[in-house]
């Protein structure tokens, strides 16, 4: 059982948890995740690694409600306990002096995008951060995102917050500035890496972006996180989940994606009734798209 | 190998022990289990046991244990029998096997200790791992657990993974006074035992039981964590202090067939489709979260001949998969799957296409399998493997539809715990170099064994490999000496 220390809702539908996790957190470093099974019945999901205290013995993730394991452990609070937390998974973020680096953060891949910036800036380059949500609502981490970067830069679908529009209209003008970019990372729903990616491709630009398949074991043993790389399969748990941006298939990956949607679909809804039925009219929050 | 002239418990005659059938196995019958998931073989009754066990011939040098990879005395396990003595047949077992419960049921027994049964050249050689079975579930019955009382050495051993090896590790070594800690990556204990092996051959329950009584002998078990990612070997060595290192890490990665449409949703691995069929319960869903393509009325077929296959498509067939194909690239006799697996799925209805293969997975236009296609193929020159090369048939080609298809063409190795350790050195694919005697690594107190070391292979050879690690784990500890 691992021990959640605090939650906190950063904006609707997405919360931090804080939980304890002594041997993660000595070893997590930017880019890993986690993968967790929330009790017995439970799937087991791939979640982001905002951070880690190894002092505290603690990790913090952040989660977007979009399925039911997502939505049963947004109602999870200080004080409960997750059956199973297991990582730190994948491998780690290439952290080194590129120069300048622009960051990419969409929607909850903010949270993992963070620790890269950070980490990024310490190693002496100049980071340049871009967030993007649906609206202002959404925009998670902009204080922490700030503290580690040279600028940052924001955009709102809606124009609710700072400017309108998406990140990719952020990144255009910094390449039309003739802003000198030596790499780009991009986190987020896989239709914005997917454009990030072509932007860059153009300017050949090396861009890293991280994937998002489903898996199950996060270790190798089960192949269901096959993306295709180059036209070669690869695997996101082990030999990911940051790839070159400019050899990933991204149609695959959204293909395969959609694999289980009628029986995510399903579970959501019947997550829904029996919440709805326990707790009067009181309805769950609509899911946000981007992460499991 | 003639019959020996000692006095013998068995009351039969050494002329008249042939007469006496192989006492079949009771089995679910094929048209009620293809549609559940409950054990297929059912058990000996003691009468059963004991009538099996008179047809041994007590040879005066058997070569059943010759050939057991962890050498049990098959000939006093089956006297004990004979005796009425189950318990102290199950101990027999147990001086050489930790796990016989699960052994009896998985282990290739037609090419290893009843292979070479003296009884097979005229009639049908001796039901050992039934018999082995039996006095397992007997004793696991009876409740009864004998937990060695062994001065503790105070040496510590940590053991990478819960598989049939690990486990084995495990188990010998806190019979001989040390401590054992083994560090799991699943949730679950028990490794291929429990996210590979399906119910119906093995059931959970029986893995668990062997388990507890790990615990009991005072064996501890960690979960979730993934060595080499969650901790090295070097700080397991250096921070931990442990004395000894275990590396049982298993099959890795699953090889695809690298033919074009692989990538198309339908289309597993087979340690997928085992793994959420039997760690994740998919087929539960949805009182179990993990989902699965449902395969009610829909046509499934496996790609390989090993037990990994026969596992995944009896699965399917269990879950409402109206055509179940195992499709395998070469003939009958080169199936490396149990025999008896062959014949239950044959029982079963599974349609064997065999001397075919596919070279292309078909789709609907949006990402769906819908068919294989596959060319016959015929048996030419034999190949590395000394098994007959198959050759594509020109002119062949056919499709068939498909609405799942899963990959059971074996593994490559996992490269997590090797790519964290150095100075551990690793062959030519991948895997950890280590002694064939003594499973001692290129590391100093690091040793490895299972299908880390040797490639896909059985829990048997597993377990043998454990037995023999454990044997010299604990002659370092005791000698220092490398």
């Amino acid at each position: 059982m691992f021990k959640i220390i605090h939650a906190e809702f950063l904006a609707p539908g997405i919360k931090r948890f804080v939980i304890e996790a002594p041997r993660i957190a000595r070893k997590q470093k930017p880019g890993q995740f986690v993968i967790l099974r929330i009790y017995e019945e439970g799937e087991r999901i791939p979640v982001t690694i905002e951070n880690s205290d190894p002092e505290r013995s603690t990790i913090s993730i952040v989660v977007q409600a979009a399925g039911k394991t997502t939505h049963l452990l947004n109602s999870l609070e200080t004080g409960d306990a997750i059956l199973d937390v297991v990582g730190p998974l994948g491998k780690p973020s290439e952290i080194r002096k590129y120069g300048t680096v622009v960051v990419v953060g969409g929607g909850v891949g903010t949270a993992m995008a963070y620790p890269t910036a950070a980490a990024l800036k310490q190693a002496g380059n100049r980071v340049l951060s871009i967030v993007g949500a649906r609206n202002q609502e959404l925009v998670i981490l902009e204080k922490e995102m700030r503290a580690v970067s040279d600028a940052v830069m924001i955009t709102t679908d809606d124009g609710s917050y700072a400017d309108k529009g998406f990140v990719t209209d952020k990144l255009r003008q910094l390449i039309e500035n003739g802003t000198r970019i030596d790499l780009v990372i991009a986190v987020g729903p896989i239709v914005m890496m997917k454009a990030v990616a072509e932007m860059t491709r153009k300017e050949n630009i090396h861009t890293v972006v991280s994937l998002n398949p489903i898996m199950i074991d996060g270790t190798g043993m089960c192949g269901g996180c096959r993306v295709l790389i180059d036209g070669k399969s690869e695997f996101a748990c082990v030999d990911g989940p940051e790839f070159d941006a400019h050899k990933v298939d991204f149609s695959v990956l959204v293909q395969r994606n959609t694999m289980y949607r009628d029986a995510e679909q399903r579970s959501l809804a019947e997550y829904r009734d029996s919440k709805s039925a326990e707790a009067g009219k009181c309805a769950v929050t609509a899911p946000q798209g981007a992460q499991a | 190998m003639s019959p020996t002239a000692t006095k013998s418990r068995n009351p039969v005659s050494p002329k008249d022990r042939m007469k006496i059938p192989r006492q079949l196995m009771p089995e679910q019958p094929a048209e009620e289990r293809a549609h559940n998931f409950e054990e297929v073989n059912l058990g000996y009754s003691a009468e059963l046991a004991q009538q099996e066990a008179k047809r041994c011939l007590e040879c005066a040098k058997p070569t059943c244990t010759d050939n057991c990879p962890v050498g049990i005395d098959v000939k006093k396990f089956v006297e004990l029998i004979v005796a009425g003595d189950f318990l102290g047949a199950a101990a027999k077992i147990r001086e050489a096997n930790v796990l016989p419960a699960i052994t009896g049921r998985v282990c290739p027994q037609e090419d290893q200790c009843e292979g070479k049964c003296l009884l097979s050249k005229k009639v049908k050689p001796l039901g050992i791992g039934y018999l082995e079975r039996f006095v397992a579930d007997y004793e696991q019955k009876m409740g009864i657990h004998v937990v060695p009382n062994v001065a503790p050495t105070g040496k510590r051993v940590a053991v990478v993974g819960s598989g049939p090896s690990g486990l084995t590790v495990a188990g010998d070594l806190i019979q001989k006074g040390h401590k054992v800690r083994v560090f799991e990556a699943l949730h679950e204990i028990g490794g291929v035992l429990v996210y590979g092996i399906p119910e119906f051959r093995l059931p959970k329950q029986i893995v668990r039981e062997q388990i507890d009584y790990m615990r009991e002998m005072g064996v501890e078990f960690e979960t979730d964590v993934v060595v080499g990612r969650t901790v090295t070997i070097d700080e397991l060595l250096e921070e931990e202090g442990y004395d000894a290192v275990f590396i049982g890490t298993g099959a890795g990665l699953p090889q695809f067939l690298n033919i074009a449409g692989e990538h198309l949703n339908g289309v597993y691995s087979a340690n997928e489709f085992l793994t959420r069929i039997n760690l994740m319960k998919a087929y539960k869903f949805p009182v179990y979260d993990e989902p699965m393509l449902d395969l009610k009325g829909r046509d499934v077929a496996v790609i390989g001949g090993g037990n990994t296959a026969l596992d995944a498509i009896r699965s399917a067939l269990r879950l409402g998969a109206r055509k179940a194909y195992v499709i395998y690239r070469r003939s009958d006799a080169e199936m490396p799957a149990r025999a008896e697996e062959v014949h239950h799925a044959r029982q079963e209805g599974i349609d064997f296409q065999m001397l075919t293969a596919p070279i292309e997975f078909l789709s609907d236009g949006k990402g769906w399998l819908t068919a294989a296609r596959c060319v016959r193929m015929e048996l030419g020159e034999p190949d590395a493997s000394g098994r007959c090369r198959p050759v594509p048939i020109q002119g062949s080609e056919f499709d068939l539809p498909l609405s799942v298809a899963v990959i059971a063409i074996g593994t490559s190795a996992n490269p997590i715990v090797q790519s964290t350790t150095p100075g551990l050195v690793t062959n030519r694919k991948g895997y950890i170099q280590a002694s064939e005697e003594t499973q001692r690594t290129t590391r100093k107190g690091v040793f490895a064994g299972g299908d880390i070391v040797t490639g896909s292979a059985t829990v048997i050879l597993a377990m043998g490999a454990g037995r023999r690690a454990a044997n010299s784990i604990h002659e370092y500890l005791t000698t220092g000496a490398w």
